[in-house]
């Protein structure tokens, strides 16, 4: 397979991240999409990676890992602090951003 | 062989992905990103990055597709049907015309590209491609840098979700008010009763034990919990 395939179906799973973010309304499926564009990326970075035959591709895809699990834990510790405040789980509701 | 592979991997990660955007349920939304998740740690098998597909279903389909599933079993509540398709036909046009639109621009960036290495099936590898012994080591010799921040980044997200998502300052007013249907009672077991406490203090064999936490936090939450389902 070359590379342009696993290209256009990064874009792809790029692309159905990017709707789901805008058209969802539950910020627990936002943060899902999200991962999926970060996904997405990852497949580009090593489909890259693999063109040069290089691995530093490799070390952007896992660098990408990490700042998603960063964003997952403090996505999900907003999620829990609204549940606890008793907030509604809905971006079209919280919009305001003070405590 | 590998043709077939890529589109039964490419299929299913394609697949995930739409469940995750369509599904109502978020708990679905979550077990179909753990397929989407597996299916592409597989395309990255078949594009030789063997770690980096390791890695891919060790951390993201398993700890923080578990940290996911432990959240959306806490707050839970799928969206409600009238508002699965957020503020009504307008706005999902338009989303839909703009991810329409990245997509056209991603399509004519790779397919108009005038790099000519796309179109084939990469460089030739040396044997070591893909391996963690050339992870490891252009880790610890040219990405350094990104390596300790990468880990210094993980360090305050940690903390930081501690500090969001922690209770400060004990229970909070409303939370100690709790039905008395509800309410626990602390009946501490009968002394020598074989209590794990009793094993590890020694303490409390003769006297049932006093224990101070218990009267507190702890056994509230459970009470809470019980007390959020039944609203």
């Amino acid at each position: 397979m070359t590379v342009n395939w696993y290209l256009l179906v990064s874009a792809m799973i790029f692309t159905l991240g990017a709707a789901g973010v805008m058209i969802r309304r539950n910020p627990l499926v936002i943060l899902l999409c999200l991962e999926l564009m970060l996904n997405a990326g990852n497949l580009a970075l090593i489909g890259f990676s693999r063109m040069w035959g290089d691995g530093a591709g490799e070390i952007f895809a896992i660098v990408v890992m990490v700042i998603a699990a960063c964003e997952v834990a403090i996505g999900l510790g907003i999620i829990v602090a609204l549940y606890r405040r008793r907030l509604p789980v809905d971006v079209d509701e919280l919009r305001e951003l003070h405590g | 062989m590998t043709f077939l592979f890529f589109f039964v991997f490419a299929g299913f990660a394609l697949a995930g992905a739409v469940g995750v955007v369509v599904l109502r349920n978020p708990f679905y939304c979550v077990l179909s990103l753990v397929v989407h998740l597996i299916s592409l740690a597989l395309l990255f098998l078949l594009l030789e990055a063997q770690f980096v597909a390791v890695a891919q279903i060790v951390v993201y389909a398993g700890a923080v597709m578990v940290l996911y599933v432990f959240v959306v079993a806490y707050v839970g509540g799928g969206d409600k049907p009238d508002q699965l398709w957020g503020a009504g036909p307008r706005q999902k046009a338009l989303a839909i015309g703009f991810a329409s639109l990245i997509f056209i621009e991603l399509a004519i960036a790779i397919l108009g590209t005038a790099l000519s290495a796309l179109g084939t099936e990469g460089a030739k590898l040396s044997a070591n491609y893909g391996t963690p012994a050339e992870i490891g080591e252009l880790l610890l010799t040219d990405y350094l840098l990104a390596f300790e921040l990468a880990s210094m980044l993980l360090l305050i997200a940690a903390i930081g979700a501690v500090a969001l998502a922690g209770r400060r300052g004990g229970i909070a007013e409303d939370e100690g008010n709790l039905s008395p249907r509800h309410g626990v009672v602390h009946t501490p077991s009968p002394a020598a009763t074989g209590s794990m406490a009793e094993g590890v203090s020694g303490y409390g064999v003769t006297t049932p034990l006093p224990d101070p936490q218990f009267e507190g936090r702890e056994l509230q939450q459970p009470a809470r919990e019980a007390a959020e389902d039944d609203r």
